[in-house]
């Protein structure tokens, strides 16, 4: 096991520095020249040299990568030149926000999912099933944006139950940070369940098949026994696979549902440093927002092999 | 149905309804087993042996339409609750499946899967039931067994993982082992010590036994009474040694002539039965064996025969020209 952990944390290097790459080079290939963009359009071309000449701009590409991936290894993302900020002040102070969404929506997109999965496999082609998987695929195609408003419409404007935008850190109140949370989580779970729910689904259908599950009936086990411990943990593989997905890609935050409900995530940080060519804080967070999403990989490898013993002992 | 009788299948029908239309998979049959007893249910690949087999567990495909009377231990399994018929199962009606590489749960230990069979029919605690596991895994010759315990099916062979599953058959008792073709997916050399562990264990507890096989030479010196089944029907039923006097079935023979034998000379060709089985979804009118039967005659392919007593006790064949071949003789 210690020989398979250390083998997959290998592989994060060169995924890394190839993340690191790709990173620098969209961020210096986007047109336009980051020391006009800071002086604006008024500036001297002496002013222009000069500021480049201080910022490294003038050297060849590969130097300046170089350079800036020394100063991220000596704990340095560089700073803003916009708010003075540094990137790791920006991502510390916006993280928890989009984390703790993050971990809301997939909480409630896997209650939701899991259980549903569970009943229409157990009772495939029933009325039950057929009834959900259509609802499933309804849910799927409704956007983000739409179920957020619909939300917000229903909880906020006419039941009252729950504030439409606005955020309080949770350290400060957490009952109130997630009455602020609730709705943004929600809307997110919506988007997810029904690909949770069909994924598992049809993978608990397809495990129902095997020799196995027969053989557990016919030793006489509960029914509750046979989907829980028998067939939900070979079946679940894929689920994990679609919520490693679904939490890396949250990693970088909702844009969509930070935007709407007004939550200073990091979503919102990331198209901020877009609109205003911010590029530092734009590679850093990039940077670690992919560093983020192999290190979730990495995570679902093991979840794998805990779920699987034949790929913890590398048979399969 | 005499007092012994363990598990009595009277005019047991399995219909598995098919795109190509019903596919009558177990037709009409009629089978006893007493206790301590061992049957052997002989045929080739689809003649509905498995099917049979799930229909006495109750574990059919969820379309097939099973109808008939299957007495077990007293009780109707077919009017069993779902409750009831759960505790009888791995309780007293125990099956060892064909394929030990699929019908061990690849994510779970050999110990969890014999010790929940333990615990959810004997009420044992957890100490005593994996004491129990061990005890049980060395009597299916498991070296090591405590080590076993946890193991995962992929790291043992398909020898050991047949031993294991035999174990889990054997974890409570039964008062039946169905073994459905228990050495088909297994080396030769293991096939042997299967079946010498089956008939040893068999007898020690004396627990009824139906084994399922293709290969008459299986049956031969481990069973006390034979079956031969051919496209969903019995078609021949004697003790074995009754049987292998004088076999009246020319499917029977058939199949025996189809086993290689250790006295033949080298680079004999090994008769093989010609042609294939009926198609299931469009039953013939006559003995289903008729088309490949080179005794057939007209009366064959019109009528079907039906199973009847023969002049020698408990040998029952449906056949319109039975032969009269020994086995010593060969076909």
């Amino acid at each position: 096991m210690l020989g398979f952990v250390a083998r997959r944390l290998l592989y994060l290097v060169p995924v890394l520095i190839a993340v690191s790459l790709l990173t620098f080079l969209i961020a210096s290939l986007l047109p336009g020249d980051l020391a006009y963009t800071i002086l604006g359009d008024q500036a001297t071309p002496e002013k222009v040299a000069a500021l480049r000449q201080e910022m490294g701009l003038d050297q060849p590409i590969w130097v300046r990568y170089f350079g800036w991936l020394g100063n991220i290894l000596q704990g340095d993302l560089g700073r803003s030149f916009r708010t003075g900020q540094t990137v790791l002040q920006a991502v510390t102070e916006r993280l928890p926000i989009s984390l703790e969404l993050m971990v809301l929506a997939q909480v409630i997109a896997l209650a939701i999912g899991v259980p549903l999965a569970i009943i229409c496999a157990a009772r495939s082609g029933g009325p039950f099933d057929r009834f959900m998987t259509g609802t499933a695929f309804g849910m799927l195609s409704v956007p983000t944006f739409l179920s957020a408003i619909l939300l917000i419409y229903l909880f906020a404007v006419e039941l009252r139950w729950l504030p439409a935008t606005g955020y309080v850190p949770f350290g400060e109140d957490p009952a109130k940070n997630l009455r602020f949370m609730v709705l943004p989580a929600l809307t997110l779970a919506l988007a997810e369940w029904p690909g949770i729910m069909r994924v598992l689904r049809s993978d608990m259908i397809a495990t129902l098949q095997e020799d196995y599950i027969a053989l557990a009936k016919a030793k006489g086990l509960k029914a509750s026994r046979i989907l829980f411990v028998h067939a939900l943990k070979p079946s679940s593989l894929t689920l994990v696979t679609i919520t490693g997905i679904n939490i890396g890609r949250l990693i970088g935050g909702a844009v969509i549902v930070e935007t709407v409900f007004a939550l200073p995530g990091i979503g919102r940080l990331l198209v901020g440093a877009i609109a205003t060519r911010d590029l530092i804080i734009l590679q850093g967070v990039v940077l670690l927002v992919g560093a983020g999403f192999v290190l979730i990989n990495f995570i679902v490898d093991m979840l794998y092999a805990m779920l699987d013993p034949r790929i913890r002992h590398g048979r399969a | 149905m005499t007092e012994s009788t363990l598990l009595s299948i009277e005019d047991v029908i399995v219909d598995l309804p098919t795109p190509r239309g019903n596919l009558r998979a177990v037709d009409r049959v009629d089978l006893t087993v007493g206790a301590g007893r061992t049957l052997g249910v002989v045929g080739e690949s689809g003649c509905g042996k498995t099917m049979l087999s799930r229909a006495i567990l109750q574990l059919l495909p969820k379309k097939a339409k099973l109808s008939g009377r299957v007495m077990f231990d007293g009780q109707s399994l077919l009017q069993l609750s779902p409750e009831k018929l759960r505790k009888l199962r791995g309780r007293s009606l125990a099956v060892v499946f064909q394929d030990p590489m699929t019908s061990l749960n690849p994510v779970l230990t050999i110990g969890t899967q014999l010790i929940e069979t333990l615990q959810e029919h004997l009420e044992l605690d957890m100490r005593a039931a994996t004491k129990r596991s061990v005890e049980l895994l060395a009597a299916v010759g498991i070296p090591a067994p405590e080590q076993r315990l946890t193991q995962y099916p992929h790291q043992l062979s398909g020898g050991m993982r047949q031993r294991v599953a035999i174990a889990i058959a054997l974890s409570c008792e039964p008062k039946l082992l169905i073994a459905d073709e228990p050495t088909t997916a297994l080396d030769v050399t293991i096939q042997a010590q299967i079946l010498d562990l089956l008939a040893r264990e068999q007898r020690r507890r004396h627990m009824a036994m139906i084994l399922i096989t293709h290969d008459l030479g299986v049956v031969a010196g481990r069973t006390d009474e034979v079956a031969v089944m051919y496209a969903g029907r019995v078609v021949e039923r004697a003790p074995t040694p009754a049987l292998f006097k004088k076999m009246r079935m020319p499917y029977t023979e058939a199949l025996l002539a189809a086993l290689p034998k250790i006295d033949a000379a080298p680079h004999t060709p090994l008769p093989a039965i010609s042609g294939r089985p009926p198609d299931p979804t469009r039953p013939l009118k006559g003995c289903s064996f008729s088309p490949r039967c080179r005794y057939a005659w007209a009366q064959c392919h019109v009528e079907k025969p039906r199973l009847e007593e023969s002049d020698s006790p408990g040998h029952q064949f449906a056949c319109f020209r039975p032969i009269d071949t020994s086995a010593g003789a060969g076909a």
